[in-house]
């Protein structure tokens, strides 16, 4: 049966791996294409890079740090961060990533969905949302409203309705990202989770909040996530991969043996 | 040489990325010519079945697949590549290479399973071949994809993958073998199924 997938997260600004608490603070974690490495030898199932800054400081994406990876590690990976045309995703596919994740482009121009599935596939373009708990309303009715531009704009749009019209566009997953839960190290937003897992029939990544092993078990057993993402808990060393999986593995969760 | 086929249908370099670190030489190639006279072919892709093999009979490609394995060449097909050499797909009903007898079928949407499989997975060995050499018993594959390959014959199937339904996973025939998984994004396995396949010798 298919495995749960455990995806290390490398959060990218200019050039060198960070991670922030919450979006802020962020504190220098390394090179990318040696944690890349590092990670792929210690049996992780995929990776993501995230250009954390390129969404409001238009910066390029990492071109070379993908293509430098691509020849060195044999597993998925996918790119996010500031993926605003056809053209971006087309570079990034070409220098040897899997998937590109969209996020806030998609969210001003939803046609990227359908035009980067239909360009290059739906199993390459990746729904990236970043939701954040409000009080379900008329127009929020899950009680969970998607933000853009790294957690700094509001846009009105309820996280559910917008998972399944990612879905109907052609996107081949959801990578759903927890704001209130991002960099507490407290466990993933299980609620949030659940809600978008059960109802979309393409596969979605929890993220945010990931602290140890048992927080990733509630994400897929719980949560129904067909895949998790981590940073703080194996960047600073706490975990390591095989640790998570051996522990996911006692308690009945499929995962892939190294 | 190796030559990777281009028709077209998805990210080429990958394959070829995968080749350059285990430490074979390949080219990239759409010219039939090549591809019948490279010592072994890789048919990769990834899409739909209609798009790919319009586009491959209009490069001629058919003919030097056709060819190429009458002469034994050692073929490796993957993903799409190894749905479009059944004789069709019924994604867009569309004729295929006719390589193995059978058909490319879709995954029930009724069963509550995602579509497609994305992940990883593990085989069975139905029949032994070369290119499962070394590996170990659990190792697990890449897969993105909402068809799977069915041939008519149960000796085509030389490994199966559970996903609700047991399918095949690896099919081949003669100096064909295809694999639905990526073997290029699977890792040390995927890495050591690549060189078997580069070091095969079909009798």
């Amino acid at each position: 049966m298919i495995s749960k997938r455990i995806i290390p997260c490398l959060d990218v600004r200019e050039g060198r791996v960070t991670k922030g608490i919450k979006f802020k603070n962020n504190i220098d974690i390394g090179d990318p294409v040696s944690l890349a490495q590092f990670y792929y030898k210690e049996g992780a199932d995929e990776l993501v890079f995230y250009d954390i800054a390129a969404s409001y400081q238009k910066r390029g994406i990492i071109i070379d740090i993908v293509r430098e990876t691509a020849s060195q590690i044999f597993i998925p990976f996918s790119v996010g961060g500031g993926i605003k045309t056809i053209e971006d995703i087309r570079n990034v596919l070409l220098a040897g990533a899997e998937k590109v994740s969209v996020n806030s482009a998609a969210v001003t121009n939803p046609a990227i969905i359908n035009k980067g599935a239909k360009a290059f596939g739906s199993q390459c373009i990746v729904l990236g949302m970043d939701a954040k708990r409000v009080d379900a309303g008329k127009n929020i009715p899950s009680g969970y409203e998607i933000v853009i531009n790294g957690g700094r704009k509001y846009t009105g749009i309820d996280a559910l309705e917008w998972a399944k019209k990612a879905e109907k566009l052609g996107a081949g997953e959801i990578c759903l990202n927890s704001i209130d839960a991002d960099g507490t190290k407290e466990g993933y937003e299980i609620k949030l989770t659940s809600l978008i897992a059960s109802n979309v029939k393409i596969p979605v990544i929890a993220s945010g909040g990931a602290g140890n092993p048992e927080h990733l078990c509630q994400a897929f057993t719980k949560g129904a996530a067909d895949a998790a993402l981590i940073a703080s808990m194996t960047h600073y060393g706490t975990y390591t991969i095989k640790e998570i999986k051996e522990y996911l593995d006692s308690q009945g969760v499929k995962i892939r043996k190294i | 040489m190796i030559a990777i086929v281009d028709y077209s249908a998805g990210n080429l370099t990958s394959v070829g990325r995968a080749l350059e670190y285990a430490g074979y030489n390949y080219i990239i190639t759409s010219d039939p010519k090549k591809v019948m006279n490279a010592r072994r072919i890789i048919f990769p892709g990834v899409g739909a079945a209609g798009a790919a093999m319009k586009n491959i009979k209009s490069l001629m490609l058919d003919k030097a697949l056709s060819v190429a394995f009458e002469m034994k060449k050692p073929i490796l097909g993957i993903c799409l590549g190894s749905q479009i050499v059944m004789s069709e797909s019924k994604e867009n009903n569309q004729q295929c290479l006719g390589i193995i007898e059978g058909y490319a079928k879709s995954f029930s949407e009724n069963a509550g399973l995602k579509i497609p499989h994305m992940g990883w997975n593990g085989i069975n060995i139905e029949r032994q071949h070369p290119i499962f050499s070394g590996l170990k018993k659990d190792a697990e594959f890449y897969f993105v994809h909402g068809f799977y390959p069915l041939p008519e014959n149960r000796k085509h199937i030389f490994a199966t993958t559970d996903y609700g339904i047991e399918f095949p996973s690896v099919v081949g025939s003669g100096s064909l073998i295809a694999t639905q998984f990526h073997i290029e994004k699977s890792g040390e396995a995927g890495l050591k199924m690549l060189s078997n396949f580069c070091n095969w010798k079909p009798l």
